[in-house]
C-alpha cells in the first residue's frame, strides 16, 4: 500500500483531498507529510485574487482557470488548482461555501482541482490552512494555483504574503475616489482589474483608478502595476489578464524580487511556527490554569502583565 | 470550527430549476456549525461525485424535485463507489413518493426527506449517521 506522500506525488486526487482535510484539522501527521513533500514544491505559479464582495472574483477565477488550461500565445496549457475561501460564521462556526457555483464549467476536467475552504475564524481573507494547501497542490503537480480570498475590505491583505502575484479586482459602483485613496488593498495589487467592464460606470471607475496609479510612482523592483478591464462573464480581457500574470512572474524571476518575496514569506512563516510550537511546549510543560488566570484578570485581582509574568516564571 | 467540522455538499442534480429547499437546508446546516459546499443548479451525477472527492465531504445532500430520482440517485451512488467514496453518507430531499423510498435506501441512501421536514430533524439525522454528538 503506497503512503499518502507517494500517492500525492503520483497525482492521486483522493489522497490530495484527504491531505487537505488533515491540514484543516491541524493533524500532526499532515505536518509530517507536508515536510516530506517540501522538496517537490516551489514549481507552481501562485496567484492571489482578492477584492470586495460582489466584484466577480469567482467568475474571474473560473475564466482565468479556463484561459490557463487552454494556453495563450507563447504559453502552453497549464493544470490549475483553485483554493476558494469563504467566511466562517462567527456565531455557529458553520459556513456556506458557494464559489463552485461560478466554476461549474470547469467540472470534469482532470487538470483542474477545486477546493472550497472556510476561513475558520482567521481574519485577513484566508484560512490557517491556505498556505499548507498551496504547498499540497504544488507538490501534487498543479502548475498554476489560484487563491480566491474572502470578499475583503481595506485591511485584509494576508494574500500579499501568500501569493507572489496578487490581482486586486474592482468593479463599477463599489466606491468613490476616496475609497481608492485609502491605504491597504490597492497597495498590494501587482495587477489591478476593473471587472464587469460591460456594466455602466466601468469607464469612470477605470479612469479614477488610472489616475491613482499614475500618482503612485514605481513600485517594488521597477514593476508598474498594470490596470486592465475584464468582463469575466463573457471572457473579454481575460487573455490579457493571463498575459499580465505571466509577465509579472517573469519580472519576479528576472529582478530577483521573487526570491526576495519567497525568503520574506519563509521567514514570516517560520516566526509563526516557532510562536505556535513554543506555546504548545509551554502548555504541555506545566499545569498552568489559563482559565483561572483569565478569571482573576477579569475580576481585577491581577493585571494581564502580572499574569503573563507569573505564568512564564 | 473544531477538529471535527462536518463538511456537506448540497447539490441539485437534473433539470428542475427550483433551489429554495436546497438553500433553506444549506442555511440550516450552516447554523448547526457545518461547512456547506453549495454547488448550484443542474449538476450531473459526474459533477457531484467529482466535487465530493475534491472537497472530501462527509455528507452529500441531493435535492430532487423533477421525479428523476430513480435514475439520478443510483448513478450518484455508483460513481461514489467507483471513486472509493463509500463512506460518504447520502441524503435525498425533495418530492419523492413513499413507494420509491425503499429502492433509494436499498441503493445506499442514508435518509429521504420530503417537504415540510423540520430542518432540525435533518441536522440530527446527519449527526447520527456520522456518529457525531447530538447537542441538547
Amino acid at each position: 500500500m503506497p503512503t499518502l506522500t507517494e500517492r500525492i506525488a503520483a497525482g492521486d486526487r483522493r489522497a490530495l483531498a484527504t491531505l487537505i482535510s488533515r491540514i484543516e484539522k491541524n493533524d500532526p501527521e499532515a505536518r509530517a507529510i507536508l515536510g516530506s513533500l517540501h522538496a517537490r514544491t516551489g514549481r507552481a505559479m501562485v496567484v492571489g485574487v482578492t477584492g470586495a464582495p460582489g466584484t466577480g472574483k469567482s467568475t474571474l477565477v473560473a475564466a482565468l482557470a479556463r484561459t490557463f488550461r487552454r494556453g495563450t500565445a507563447g504559453h502552453p496549457p497549464r493544470t490549475v488548482g483553485i483554493i476558494a475561501v469563504d467566511p466562517t460564521s462567527p456565531f455557529s462556526g458553520g459556513a456556506i461555501l458557494g464559489d463552485r457555483i461560478r466554476m461549474r464549467d470547469l467540472a470534469g476536467d482532470e487538470g483542474v482541482f477545486i477546493r472550497s475552504m472556510a476561513s475558520r475564524g482567521r481574519l485577513g481573507g484566508l484560512s490557517h490552512a491556505t498556505d499548507s494547501t498551496v504547498r499540497a497542490l504544488d507538490a501534487a503537480g498543479f502548475e498554476t494555483i489560484l487563491i480566491e480570498t474572502v470578499g475583503v475590505g481595506q485591511d485584509e491583505v494576508d494574500i500579499a504574503r501568500q501569493a507572489p502575484t496578487v490581482i486586486v479586482v474592482e468593479s463599477p459602483g463599489t466606491g468613490d475616489d476616496i475609497q481608492a485613496l485609502k491605504a491597504g488593498i490597492l497597495e498590494i495589487a501587482d495587477i489591478l482589474v476593473v471587472n464587469k467592464a460591460d456594466m455602466p460606470g466601468a469607464d469612470s471607475t477605470f479612469e479614477s483608478l488610472c489616475a491613482m496609479l499614475g500618482l503612485g510612482g514605481g513600485e517594488g523592483g521597477g514593476w508598474k502595476t498594470p490596470l486592465l478591464k475584464t468582463a469575466a462573464i463573457t471572457g473579454e480581457g481575460v487573455d490579457a489578464l493571463a498575459e499580465a500574470v505571466h509577465r509579472h512572474r517573469a519580472h519576479l524571476r528576472e529582478s530577483g524580487e521573487g526570491q526576495r518575496r519567497e525568503r520574506e514569506r519563509a521567514e514570516a512563516d517560520l516566526r509563526d511556527r516557532i510562536r505556535e510550537r513554543l506555546f504548545e511546549r509551554w502548555r504541555l510543560s506545566g499545569t498552568a490554569d489559563l482559565a483561572e488566570m483569565a478569571r482573576r484578570i477579569a475580576a481585577r485581582e491581577c493585571s494581564p502583565e502580572e499574569a503573563a509574568d507569573e505564568l512564564l516564571k | 470550527m473544531t477538529a471535527s467540522t462536518i463538511r456537506v455538499l448540497i447539490a441539485k442534480p437534473g433539470l428542475d430549476g427550483h433551489d429554495r429547499g436546497a438553500k433553506v437546508i444549506a442555511r440550516a446546516l450552516r447554523d448547526a456549525g457545518m461547512e456547506v459546499i453549495y454547488t448550484g443548479l443542474r449538476q450531473t451525477p459526474e459533477m457531484i461525485a467529482d466535487a465530493a472527492l475534491q472537497e472530501d465531504v462527509d455528507v452529500i445532500g441531493l435535492s430532487i424535485l423533477s421525479g428523476a430520482h430513480g435514475t439520478l440517485v443510483p448513478r450518484v451512488m455508483l460513481l461514489l463507489r467507483e471513486k472509493g467514496l463509500e463512506r460518504v453518507k447520502v441524503f435525498v430531499g425533495g418530492i419523492i413518493p413513499d413507494a420509491d423510498i425503499p429502492d433509494l435506501k436499498a441503493s445506499g441512501v442514508a435518509g429521504v426527506y420530503g417537504p415540510g421536514t423540520p430542518t432540525a430533524e435533518v441536522v440530527n439525522a446527519i449527526r447520527g449517521a456520522l456518529g457525531a454528538p447530538q447537542p441538547g
